[in-house]
């Protein structure tokens, strides 16, 4: 299958200092690929910047062939991209609805489907519809991020962290969705700190060190690498 | 009899003084809730919006013409504003935007001194708003009537614009997270001109009313009414609409029972700004105020 994602020599500076340092990532469609590496690394960097919040320094980002270098954040959205940012980000004051509905909010089509949709795969959410996002618990956050971004019909979903500062029951449930909504023909560029699920889950694997890309290879084969073990499984193997 | 009827005479006109208040109020805690930025030249767009109503009826346009003119005039003054004075330092520390908006308010009374030779200038009569009423046995002009009225209808216009309508949830995004929102594709700084269109809008509005009240329009005339909305706004707890809209009725009312005792009348300003200084004491974020810490 073709790259639905190309990021070509990506260069991205904060003031004086380089946070990205020419690095290249191909995204296969319909596969889950992952980025995984230590704090300060640059992944949320590459993220955003393919979502058009960062302008880069340099590089040639496509997507389905069309160029999206330094284009508007509205725009990256209206051609299928979008991201779960770190941190979740729900919007607090608005409710659980809101927040899924403002998730649509560049399409003019109708919503109701995918709001069903989203009920179905997060049930608690919709026991908690009229709720303000800002009461939910960090799970159910996590939870309402993922299917506010959904609710844009995405192709490419990009999720930055989704298991950090969750209890291990509702990582493994995060990643169960991740699996099946890229069963359902989204494609997934995913960052993780917890690199043994993440390499687990996906099909290919990226490593990022201090701006740089160190390696990459199938999700098994990093398991299974020594240096990678040692760097970012530690004991949980 | 007479007593009562005299009081429900000052509680008139100050729910009417309240009603203009909470025009320009609006636009200050609007503007405050999206950029977290202090307007200072709301007051002198509601002063602008005077003038540019003397001009285009003493150009003979007719009045059914001018008062839409005027608020269009007004609503691209405000958005004109916002493009050239505060959007290019979004990303600026917030004092440098505030210096921005000190510096616009200047501008805006020193070109209106200029224009006009800074004198003051009779405002049109508006037929109709100016006659005389009497309602409950009280006398007085429609104007203070339809003052009242037409506010609340327009506040309530706008609080189902930002509960119910789409562009009203992008708002409520927006005030709280710039960067998520444009993640979700909403165009901040559409979202912005929204802000400063409603928030001239209604200072337009509350200027027709106002002038029709006071009936002269001076280049400086902006910067007390604006100081008291400003109050007003704070006092609700700035940010907020209800908050401010509030706050306008309870500066109005009291000022105006104030201003009715000839031995206190002089101090109806000083006591506007001692009664800030006590709820802010009391209650530093005002009456419907969210946390201020990181604001300001
Ligand atoms: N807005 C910013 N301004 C200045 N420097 C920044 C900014 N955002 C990130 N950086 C710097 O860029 C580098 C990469 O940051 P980035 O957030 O991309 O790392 P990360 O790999 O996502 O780390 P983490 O796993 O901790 O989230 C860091 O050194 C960080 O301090
Ligand atoms: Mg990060």
């Amino acid at each position: 299958m073709s790259d639905i994602l190309k990021i070509e020599n990506l260069v991205v500076n904060y003031g004086g200092i380089e946070a990205v340092k020419n690095i290249s990532i191909h995204v296969e469609e319909g596969k889950i690929v992952t980025l995984i590496g230590a704090n300060g690394a640059g992944k949320s960097t590459t993220l955003r910047t393919v979502a058009g919040i960062v302008k880069p320094k340099r590089a040639k980002i496509t997507f389905q062939g069309k160029d999206i270098t330094g284009k508007q954040p509205d725009y990256i959205v209206s051609q299928g991209i979008t991201l779960v940012p770190e941190g979740r980000r729900v919007f607090p004051n608005l409710t659980v609805l809101e927040n899924l509905k403002i998730g649509a909010y560049l399409r003019k089509d109708n919503i109701q489907r995918d709001i069903d949709h989203v009920y179905e795969l997060f049930p608690r959410l919709k026991e908690r519809s009229w709720q303000l996002a800002g009461t939910l618990s960090g799970g159910e956050q996590q939870m309402l991020a993922v299917g506010r971004a959904l609710m844009s019909r995405p192709k490419l979903i990009m999720m930055d962290e989704p298991s950090l500062g969750l209890a291990p029951i509702v990582v493994q449930g995060i990643f169960d969705i991740i699996r099946t909504i890229n069963k359902e023909g989204i494609t997934v560029l995913l960052i993780e700190q917890n690199a043994n699920m993440a390499l687990k889950a996906a099909d290919w694997a990226y490593v990022l060190e201090t701006g740089t890309i160190t390696k990459q290879g199938t999700g098994q084969d990093l398991l299974a690498d020594e240096s990678i073990k040692e760097a970012y499984l530690g004991k949980t193997k | 009899m007479q007593n009562l009827s005299y009081y429900l005479q000052l509680l008139l006109s100050g729910v009417t003084v309240g009603s203009l208040y909470a025009l320009i109020a609006i636009g200050y805690t609007m503007v405050y809730g999206i950029l977290r930025l202090i307007n200072f030249a709301h007051g002198d767009i509601f002063m602008m919006a005077g003038f540019f109503m003397i001009y285009i009826v003493s150009s003979g346009i007719p009045m059914y013409i001018s008062i839409p003119l005027v608020l269009i005039l007004t609503v691209v003054l405000g958005v004109v504003i916002e493009r050239v004075a505060y959007k290019p330092l979004r990303n600026a520390p917030r004092m440098s935007i505030m210096i921005s908006a000190i510096g616009v308010s200047y501008l805006l009374q020193n070109f209106a001194t200029y224009f006009t030779g800074g004198l003051a200038k009779p405002y049109p009569t508006i037929p109709f708003i100016s006659n005389g009423i009497t309602v409950f046995g009280v006398s007085t002009k429609v104007i203070t009537i339809i003052t009242p009225i037409l506010t609340i209808l327009l506040v309530i216009a706008l609080v189902i614009l930002i509960k119910r309508t789409k562009i009203g949830m992008g708002m409520r995004a927006v005030s709280k997270d710039f960067e998520t929102s444009q993640l979700m594709g909403i165009k901040i700084n559409s979202v912005i001109s929204m802000t400063f269109i409603i928030g001239s809008f209604l200072a337009a509005v509350g200027s027709i009313l106002y002038f029709s009240y006071y009936e002269q329009v001076t280049p400086t005339i902006g910067a007390m009414p604006g100081l008291k909305a400003f109050v007003a706004a704070v006092f609700g707890g700035i940010g907020s609409i209800p908050g401010a809209v509030i706050g306008a009725y309870i500066i109005g009312v009291c000022e105006t029972f104030i201003k009715s005792n000839s031995d206190y009348s002089i101090f109806s300003n000083a006591f506007t700004f001692a009664l800030l200084i006590i709820i802010l004491v009391l209650k530093p974020n005002g009456l419907f105020g969210e946390k201020l810490s990181e604001k300001v």
